[in-house]
């Protein structure tokens, strides 16, 4: 059995979010595997996503993995990260593209010709380090209030449920970017690449152990 | 709000990091690993390596550096140079990049930035443009180090690639490159004006106040130096400072 299972569709690299995990746990077995036992015997299981949601939500329906998913969301710790947090919704504009369902709610785009405060232009996609501004829950544990982090997104989520929201940012108005309910934490920035912040909240969530 | 990001540039080559004046006199700036950790320490945003080697039997070991750098430094990672097909991005995925920066073989072959962004998406594919001016406020599309003219405009070329997929454009100045004057600021305008899509200065840099001016008056989403950083004149930590002290927004 091992300690961390990282989700593996086809879709992207996910070799730097192993190095991040190894890094914060270099005790842990960590693993990123297709196979829906590993998955389903994790203790924890990392849920990426890169790309197109469309093109991630056939990848996993074509390796038979909706299910483990679908499992592994309801019963253990579950870290869903950029499209892989988008994929938990119940429909993206992107693509007009069903997901997973897990969590109620849209996932739509940026609106194209966004300014700043000084009139200057916001480009999609949302790529860079802007401020996360946290709820409280474990994984945020030693983050500071508004730390940085890395994002790289041309949608976001929109939960039907406010309560589900554990951080937002401003693009330039806020959108949510952190999720949570039971054993299920999902960002949509990139703690693999988001520096000393990032690592804090995976070894967070490897030290993490929901009621 | 969103930080105006700073790249410190790596050229390597033979496993070195060297920097030249436009594309030549090179000179030697120490190990690749060494100065990526260094630039993590200071703050940088994320990290460009342009793998500039001119023999193929040297071409795996961009690879090495670039896997023992992500193993160490958790910042994206954009990688350039002699990108050629689909199978050149996975590799360099594979070996640790974020980003995969593609030059010459857009002009060569457009159809490989919509095969790669349709593969690994947009978020990991960056267009390198050399610019050269022409005319006033008109800018020709060159490769091979700046070497070879295509005869694109250079506005036109970017919507093109934005069109394909590409998800940011790092844009060079042949014309300032090396010769730390500051960037082309009214090419830099130019291009992220037209586009939707992030743009990255380059070429040019010789003090902070460049680096700040890129982006107040270039409009710049990014700012790309190399020299300034590889010999100390100034670190990573001291150009963001002089960018907030005018009220742009880092990430400090």
């Amino acid at each position: 059995m091992v300690d961390v299972a990282i989700v593996d569709y086809g879709m992207g690299n996910l070799r730097s979010v192993h190095q991040a995990v190894h890094k914060v746990a270099p005790d842990a077995s960590v693993c990123v595997t297709d196979d829906a036992k590993i998955i389903a015997a994790a203790k924890r299981v990392v849920f990426p996503g890169q790309g197109a949601m469309r093109d991630c939500m056939r990848e996993l329906e074509a390796r038979g993995l909706r299910q483990t998913v679908l499992d592994a969301a309801r019963t253990k710790p579950f870290l869903g990260i950029c499209i892989g947090l988008q994929m938990l919704f119940e429909h993206s504009s992107e693509g007009d593209v069903p997901g997973l369902g897990v969590l109620p709610g849209e996932v739509v785009r940026f609106a194209s010709g966004l300014t700043d405060e000084q009139g200057g232009k916001l480009k999609v996609p949302h790529m860079g380090w802007n401020r996360v501004h946290h709820a409280d829950h474990a994984l945020w544990n030693g983050i500071e209030q508004d730390a940085r982090f890395y994002f790289v997104h041309s949608y976001h989520v929109q939960p039907s449920d406010a309560a589900l929201a554990q951080a937002t940012s401003d693009y330039p108005t806020p959108f949510v970017c952190a999720v949570a309910k039971d054993n299920l934490f999902a960002v949509q920035f990139h703690p693999e690449k988001s520096a000393a912040a990032g690592l804090k909240l995976l070894q967070n969530f490897i030290n993490w152990n929901p009621a | 709000m969103l930080a105006k990001r700073i790249i410190p540039c790596l050229d390597v080559t033979a496993g070195r990091v060297v920097k030249g004046v436009s594309f030549v006199e090179l000179r030697d700036a120490g190990d690749p690993v060494e100065i990526a950790k260094r630039y993590d320490d200071q703050g940088a945003d994320e990290l460009t390596f342009l793998d500039i080697t001119a023999s193929s039997d040297d071409r795996g070991i961009i690879f090495r550096i670039i896997e023992q750098v992500a193993e160490q430094v958790f910042i994206p990672l954009t990688v350039g140079g002699g990108v050629r097909e689909v199978q050149d991005v996975r590799n360099l995925l594979n070996a640790g990049a974020d980003k995969v920066s593609i030059n010459t073989s857009a002009v060569v072959n457009p159809q490989l930035v919509a095969d790669a962004a349709s593969r690994y998406g947009s978020q990991c594919i960056v267009v390198a443009i050399d610019a050269k001016q022409t005319a006033p406020n008109k800018w020709e599309v060159f490769t091979h180090g700046g070497r070879k003219a295509t005869g694109f405009d250079v506005i036109q070329w970017a919507k093109k690639m934005q069109k394909l997929g590409a998800g940011e454009i790092l844009l060079t100045s042949m014309d300032q490159d090396g010769q730390k004057r500051g960037f082309d600021l009214a090419l830099t305008r130019a291009v992220t004006d037209a586009l939707e899509i992030p743009v990255i200065a380059s070429g040019g840099v010789g003090n902070l106040q460049h680096l700040a001016d890129g982006v107040k008056l270039g409009g710049a989403d990014a700012v790309l130096a190399a020299s300034i950083f590889h010999f100390g004149e100034y670190t990573v930590q001291q150009a963001k400072l002089h960018m907030a002290a005018q009220g742009i927004e880092v990430r400090l």
